[in-house]
């Protein structure tokens, strides 16, 4: 299905004028557990991803509106109680001020918003090159991977395969290309801004080691991390398609006693 | 108003009541036995469909501004709290920004069902009228509402839409700037289109009943535009209308629903989920897709000044369109000339909707950029102007001429015969 | 009889028409502060100037500060783009009239006259189209200047595709207006202060 659709929608891949750059990519195709009308997350993969997040992208880019505690929410990675709570131990959290008007240090809890890389965009931004880590929690709601108003209507934006892709696409750059390399950036043809990018490739094999014994290669980890941040972006997603069963199940079933009602009152009169 | 009720109040209550406030009679004198011409076809549901959407915006609205904070710093990340921590917050803001979707998708349907059967013409021109004041408060209340989730797409959509203000000539920039309360767009100016957007909803009500005691004085159109001759003609809106209204509304429903459920986001821009940053103009800014011919019609326009007095015209125009249409015929079902030039206009209304989604040098409905050499190409630019034109050209020549000179066919004596000559036609 | 009764109307007419231009002046004033609450307040109002220092931007390099909640554009720009900017003669321009905010009104839009103080390498000036106010690409457009195929200068909006040459002059597109220079001066050799 997703083939045909992936035809047509070449076809018609222009018919919006939003469109890619000149010498970007459009994202490659894969697909995930949470597509479709019934799709949902994988636990397991939301966890490893959570893995390779805290362990990788934590390091320059912030996630400003996630707490530890949704790690723990329905629909999510699914982690106890008590797991989140040791997650959010391992953090170190700014509070206060306390009764001497100072700010201190204390280990987190899972009320916390994860805390940021940086203290502000600047400070960010002084450390990485100029370039800005995007905040991430939102990033897969953010950055389409494809254009075309029919391609996104049967495929979605595409935001997840745009991280999958950005993080599995980096190229050596050939001898002509090298000579227009910008001093440190790396070619990456995916990066919507490219197809230079600010960011150096950050996954290499076994970067991370999995709790669950999957082997951590780089195609494995991008996979796990982009449905990660598909899940920080949208959290609400399950509940959102199981009420939306429900809901239409509802109203199909009442439109068709509507349309029952409506033609025996309309019977015998011509109209 | 039209029409003697026979209600009389059974009740002592009810008795009571009447002498002080007849509400009870108006109620069942406009609300249920208000004689509507038995003929009206589905196109005729959108009114119906409409009043539902309206209820639904203002009920998710003032829900929403329960947890909205119309501040620069925290707008976005409120909207944000209500997806991730509200209570089914997810489900009434995407009911919200669909729902204003689904309110345009059910208006454009509605003009063009008005237009289609002459609706406009004598002696309901005031009733098309307010409905033109209606579309225009619907476009500046969804203009607002977009901005207040504080995204990229929100910010500059703001700033290019007041912007157009500045074109007015000597005090133009004295009122973009009394609009934003400043020199850019910044808090003051997110605060006033909050405060605005939850007003101008009421406004809106408020037009709406204008519209249906407008509606009220003349009594419906319908199909055949001929008018209702006799009692015959028409059936009490209660139980009819009422029934196949809230058919054609739950049916309506399920569309709406589907978009909410299940790709809340397609009709939005994703670009919108970054946050506004007032020192970066996102790649293309395109606005909503129901303002997109509006738009087109302002890109086609190569002076500033002229591409705001166009876009503004080609709303304004649709005021003047009772006295443009000359015919004695209000539906084009007996006016062919005139219903093939209405798909053309139809046509090119979708035409506009796309020339106005794309980069103006791009060639149409493409992302190459056509060559900067002074030569002819098909470009969105090109596109838009051809459609422009015939946009204008269909109300100012096309109308008052087709009008006078088309041979009408032959209509029906009365909304009777021609229902009794479709009953029979399906017998046969 | 006559006249008296004819006095007594005009003289009821005038305590009508009178009382009437006394309510409706009233209630304009009164409209008033409800029209003038929009306006840019205090706070809007009070914002500082800004102060830069050049000596940082290399040659070829352009910042963006903010003032006013608005982009300004600082672009130490390179010979060929001061070249550009000045072969061109100012009848081949669509907005003659220079937009400096530090030169008279009637100016004419000559590359000079679009710095200020003879430093024809620092040119700076708001970042936002006069068109309807999207803030335009560097190095962009078809009039930036070409050096080894890579523009310089020049600047490209994005929303409605108007272009800008190498000394902010708009050259083609929509918009009607230079890119406008704001009041600034030298506090030292680099180090301006703008507002």
């Amino acid at each position: 299905m997703r083939k045909i659709f992936i035809i047509a929608s070449v076809a018609f891949a222009a018919l919006t004028g939003v469109a890619q750059a000149e010498g970007v990519l459009p994202a490659k195709g894969i697909s995930y557990s949470f597509e479709g009308p019934l799709g949902t997350f994988d636990r397991g993969q939301l966890q490893r991803g959570y893995k390779v997040y805290k362990e990788v992208c934590a390091n320059c880019h912030s996630m400003k509106l996630m707490s530890f505690r949704n790690l723990s929410d329905k629909g999510g990675p699914e982690f106890t109680a008590e797991q989140v709570k040791a997650l959010a131990a391992t953090f170190t959290v700014k509070d206060g001020p306390n009764e001497d008007g100072e700010m201190f240090d204390r280990p987190g809890l899972p009320s916390d918003r994860f805390p940021s890389p940086f203290a502000n965009d600047q400070a960010a931004k002084a450390a990485n090159g100029g370039a800005l880590p995007p905040d991430l929690s939102l990033i897969t709601k953010a950055r389409p991977g494809w254009y075309g108003t029919i391609n996104q209507f049967f495929n979605g934006i595409g935001g997840p395969q745009y991280v999958y892709s950005v993080l599995t696409g980096y190229e050596e750059p050939d001898e002509e290309m090298a000579k227009l390399q910008p001093p440190g950036k790396s070619l990456n043809h995916y990066f919507a801004a490219g197809p230079w990018i600010g960011m150096p490739a950050p996954l290499s094999d076994d970067v991370v080691t999995y709790d669950d014994g999957t082997k951590a290669t780089v195609d494995q980890m991008a996979r796990d991390v982009s449905a990660f941040l598909a899940w920080t972006a949208e959290p609400k997603m399950e509940a959102r398609k199981h009420l939306g069963f429900m809901t239409l199940l509802y109203l199909a079933v009442f439109t068709l006693m509507l349309y029952l009602v409506k033609k025996k009152i309309w019977a015998g009169v011509p109209h | 108003m039209s029409g003697h009720s026979n209600y009389q109040p059974t009740t002592r209550f009810g008795k009571w009541l009447h002498e002080r406030l007849p509400i009870m009679e108006l109620i069942q004198a406009q609300g249920m036995d208000f004689p509507t011409p038995r003929n009206l076809n589905y196109w005729w549901t959108f009114g119906g469909i409409l009043a539902t959407m309206l209820v639904v915006q203002i009920l998710t609205g003032v829900v929403l501004a329960m947890h909205y904070t119309p501040h620069v710093d925290l707008a976005f990340n409120s909207v944000e709290h209500i997806m991730r921590d509200v209570n089914y917050g997810w489900l009434i803001r995407y009911m919200h920004a669909n729902g204003a979707s689904m309110f345009f998708i059910a208006v454009y349907i509605h003009i063009f069902r008005g237009m289609y059967y002459g609706s406009y013409k004598a002696p309901r021109e005031v009733l098309w009228m307010i409905g033109v004041v209606i579309y225009l408060i619907m476009m500046a209340t969804a203009f607002m509402g977009y901005v207040l989730p504080w995204g990229q797409m929100s910010f500059w959509g703001a700033k290019v839409i007041t912007n157009l203000f500045s074109a007015i000539p000597f005090v133009g920039d004295a009122i973009t700037t009394w609009l934003w309360g400043g020199f850019s767009i910044d808090n003051p100016t997110l605060n006033r289109f909050f405060s605005l957007h939850y007003l101008l909803p009421f406004v809106l009500a408020a037009a709406v009943g204008l519209h249906i005691w407008a509606l009220h004085v003349p009594g419906n159109n319908n199909p055949t535009g001929i008018s209702v001759k006799s009692s015959q003609d028409t059936l009490p809106f209660h139980p009819y209308y009422t029934m196949k209204d809230l058919f054609a509304i739950v049916a309506f429903l399920v569309f709406y629903m589907a978009w909410v459920f299940y790709s809340p986001n397609y009709l939005g821009h994703a670009i919108n989920y970054d946050p506004a940053n007032p020192l970066v103009t996102p790649a293309h800014i395109v606005p909503e897709w129901y303002y997109l011919p509006f738009y087109a019609i302002l890109r086609a326009i190569p002076d500033k000044l002229g591409g705001v007095i166009a876009m503004f015209a080609s709303i304004l125009i649709l005021f003047f369109l009772p006295w443009l249409d000359r015919s004695p015929l209000r539906s084009f079902k007996y006016r062919p000339l005139s219903r093939v030039f209405f798909w053309i206009f139809v046509v090119v209304c979708v035409i506009l909707g796309f020339a106005g989604s794309g980069l103006p040098d791009n060639y149409f409905l493409s992302h190459h950029a056509a060559p900067a050499d002074g030569g002819f190409h098909f470009t969105y630019k090109i596109v838009g102007q051809l459609a422009t034109f015939w946009y204008f050209f269909h109300f100012l020549v096309i109308i008052p001429l087709v009008s006078k000179i088309e041979r009408t066919e032959k209509a029906p004596a009365s909304i009777t015969e021609a229902v009794l000559a479709k009953a029979h036609d399906h017998a046969a | 009889m006559s006249t008296i009764e004819h006095t007594d109307v005009t003289r009821r007419d005038f305590i009508y028409i009178a009382t009437g231009v006394v309510g409706a002046a009233g209630t304009a004033l009164a409209l008033w502060p409800f029209i003038n609450q929009m306006n840019p307040d205090a706070s809007v109002l009070a914002l500082a100037s800004v102060e830069l220092d050049l000596a940082p931007i290399a040659e070829g390099q352009g910042i963006t500060i903010k003032w006013r909640g608005n982009p300004v554009f600082v672009r130490h720009r390179t010979q060929a783009e001061i070249d550009a900017a000045k072969a061109v003669k100012t009848e081949e321009l669509v907005d003659p009239l220079a937009r400096n905010a530090n030169v008279k009104e009637s100016d004419p839009a000559t590359d000079e006259n679009r710095v200020v103080g003879g430093k024809e390498q620092y040119l700076i000036m708001m970042g936002v189209c006069t068109h309807l106010g999207c803030v335009p690409i560097g190095n962009d457009g078809d009039y930036a200047a070409l050096v080894d195929n890579v523009k310089q200068g020049g600047w490209f909006c994005p929303c409605h595709g108007s272009h800008y040459d190498t000394a902010g002059r708009i050259r083609k597109g929509p918009a009607p207006q230079n890119l406008p220079v704001p009041v600034y001066s030298y506090l030292t050799d680099t180090k301006i202060k703008i507002g």
